[in-house]
């Protein structure tokens, strides 16, 4: 691996680093899940100007150091779970070619936000999590959209940024 | 494929999971029922089920923290909690069968279960 990619790396997985935490200090909304998925910018931006596996593998180390730092065993399990199935969601929606940033973005950000309440049924054992989908949902929709539109100016914009 | 089309596929995406969120919505709306009790879980297992209509406090301890349960009115919340984040705090009072308050770091989870008429439960099965 060549010197300039380690550093495009580490500085991409800083920027994702750093933008989960300035996410983790905006106010909540009151519902566990919404949220806007600030760290979901490196991932698209690393999806379409990278390639898939270094996607995969800033965002597992990303979900890793995150959980480390700020979390704990639970807050591993929902991360990792939200985090795989929204990047495989990416992957397979940005593969078909009929999408752009935007379309993508969308499906993982709603996608995430399912993988998390999947985890939560399993691990707390109930199926009345229910209740949350309707508005989780609509929030992973929005929260997408907004990921998108900067990220697919992001994708265009950023200069020079090949490995 | 051209940009229009990945575009009005975007659009199309976004209106599809609108409506479902919508959808989704409506039918628990619509399948909804007021509460009888109010049953309490910690890592999935039942500790404490209590009548809706009697208001009562309730302290949860369990092995990562404790929350304060409080049934008012024939709502319940989360009145207090020493989690780090307090979602469970903010997310309200509850009084439709099936509505739950879950605190991820305790894994408590508080759920409001059907009335005599039934409820969510009945309706699932």
């Amino acid at each position: 691996m060549r010197a300039s990619k380690i550093a495009r790396y580490g500085l991409l997985v800083a920027l994702a680093l750093a933008l989960s935490y300035a996410e983790s200090l905006l106010p909540s909304p009151g519902v566990p899940g919404v949220k806007l998925g600030l760290p979901n910018l490196v991932v698209v931006f690393a999806l379409y100007r990278l390639g898939t596996a270094d996607a995969w593998a800033l965002s597992l180390v990303r979900v890793l150091l995150v959980s480390l730092l700020f979390g704990n065993g639970a807050s591993l399990a929902y991360s990792l779970a939200g985090a795989a199935l929204s990047l495989a969601v990416m992957c397979l929606l940005k593969r078909t070619g009929k999408f752009s940033e935007t379309g993508v973005s969308v499906a993982g950000g709603v996608a995430h936000n399912a993988g998390q309440i999947a985890v939560a049924v399993f691990l707390l054992e109930t199926t009345r999590l229910a209740w949350y989908l309707p508005v989780l949902c609509l929030s992973g929709t929005v929260a997408g959209i907004l990921i998108g539109l900067v990220s697919a100016l992001l994708v265009k914009r950023v200069p020079e940024f090949k490995s | 494929m051209d940009r229009f089309k990945t575009h009005r596929n975007d659009v199309l995406l976004i209106a599809a999971l609108l409506i479902l969120a919508g959808a989704l919505a409506l039918f628990l709306r619509l399948g909804r029922h007021s509460g009888g009790t109010v049953s309490v879980t910690v890592g999935g297992e039942m500790v404490a089920e209590l009548p809706l209509d009697e208001d009562a406090s309730l302290p949860i301890e369990t092995e990562s923290g404790t929350n304060l349960l409080v049934i008012e009115g024939a709502a319940a919340r989360m009145e207090s909690a020493d989690c780090p984040d307090l979602l469970c705090v903010k997310m309200g009072a509850i009084r439709w069968a099936g509505e739950s308050i879950v605190c991820l770091p305790h894994q408590v989870v508080v759920t409001v279960e059907g009335g005599p008429d039934g409820g969510f439960d009945a309706a699932a099965r």
